[in-house]
């Protein structure tokens, strides 16, 4: 069977070296790749910048101490993966009903050019209500991305417009502020609500009835 | 095995296509959607289902909506770093009788330089433009902006 297989493939020529490269760029660069970033995200504890939430009120890493918390980077001008890990986080959190009354859950613009107060205000406003949006001085984001690792860069579109990459994961820390998990962009809910449970399960009890 | 069978083959076939192309009236489009856009200086996005039906490869080398001045395909990509970045995709090859499908998180229309709001429960004409010169127009329902999918 195989040796029949490989026998087509060869009589194919070109698309069978095609699909030589193809496998050589599974192994080398695919799913299967070893994981070259040592960057995981350093304990909430452990960051130190400043910004100003959609309801203008100044917060940073310490805002978050207290209640599990689920972070992750994007901005409001991209129209894919942002309302897609929006969407996804707010399929989670009705997943979750009450229990998730006790997770905060925030955006971090990369973006900070075009995502003012209002511009997150007005973005975040349509999505689950537990949603909040951060944004600040471009100095104080790189400041925040450093901490969680995260990368991100502007990239030009025709038209002179720009859109930005960035890293796409969702942080998940416990109430004492420790990194707890990753959640992949696009990871079906049936594996993120289990994580999101542990991190809320490792919360200390008194930060869970004391903050409302 | 069978898979990378498939995978194989199907790439064999776009490497060696042939100078006859299927066009329109053999993709069948399906499932197509669009989030609600909050005004007009953002991108709008779009999502859909392509089924070449035809005996031969189909490309769609571009598109065309009075929604929008500049729509196109991009790919959306993440890296081993965990970054995704986004990427013009000038043509978009579909393999004889299979299927690629854009949808959040990989291939998707940009709707860039929108002309007009998109507004939830409305829809509008987009045309895929195939590499025969022949085209494909849809009427694409626009959904809420945290919609996930046609079903949801």
């Amino acid at each position: 069977m195989r040796r029949r297989a490989l026998l087509q493939y060869g009589a194919l020529g070109l698309g069978a070296g095609v699909a030589t490269l193809f496998a050589g760029w599974w192994q080398v660069d695919g799913p299967d790749a070893p994981d070259v970033s040592n960057g995981r995200p350093l304990p909430l504890t452990a960051m130190d910048f400043a910004m100003t939430d959609h309801e203008r009120q100044p917060v940073g890493p310490q805002t978050l101490i207290g209640r599990a918390s689920l972070v992750f980077f994007g901005f409001t001008w991209c129209p894919q993966v942002c309302p897609t890990t929006l969407a996804d986080i707010s399929h989670w959190l009705d997943g979750l009903g009450t229990e998730a009354d006790t997770l905060d859950v925030v955006l971090i613009t990369v973006d900070p050019e075009r995502d003012t107060v209002e511009a997150m205000a007005e973005y975040v406003g349509y999505f689950h209500p537990q949603i909040r949006g951060w944004t600040g001085s471009p100095a104080e984001i790189a400041r925040a991305a450093e901490g969680f690792r995260v990368r991100y860069e502007k990239a030009p579109l025709e038209g002179g417009d720009y859109t930005m990459n960035h890293t796409s994961g969702v942080f998940l820390f416990d109430a004492a502020g420790a990194l707890v998990s990753i959640i992949d962009y696009h990871e079906p809910r049936e594996f993120a609500l289990p994580k999101i449970r542990r991190a809320l399960a490792r919360s200390p009890s008194e930060a869970v009835s004391g903050t409302g | 095995m069978r898979l990378f069978g498939i995978a194989a083959f199907a790439l064999a076939l776009l490497t060696t296509a042939p100078p006859v192309l299927a066009g329109g009236e053999d993709v069948v489009i399906e499932d197509a959607w669009s989030r609600a856009s909050i005004g007009t200086s953002r991108p709008g996005v779009a999502y859909m289902t392509l089924q070449n039906t035809g005996a031969e490869p189909a490309v769609v080398t571009g598109l065309r909506t009075n929604l929008a001045m500049m729509p196109m395909i991009h790919a959306s990509t993440t890296d081993a770093q965990g970054v995704t970045r986004m990427s013009h995709m000038e043509e978009v090859k579909i393999a004889a009788g299979e299927a690629v499908a854009l949808e959040p998180g990989g291939l998707h229309v940009m709707l860039m330089d929108l002309q007009h709001p998109m507004v939830e429960g409305e829809s509008y004409a987009l045309s895929v433009i195939f590499a025969d010169g022949t085209e494909a127009t849809i009427e694409v329902p626009i959904l809420g902006i945290a919609a996930r999918g046609p079903s949801d």
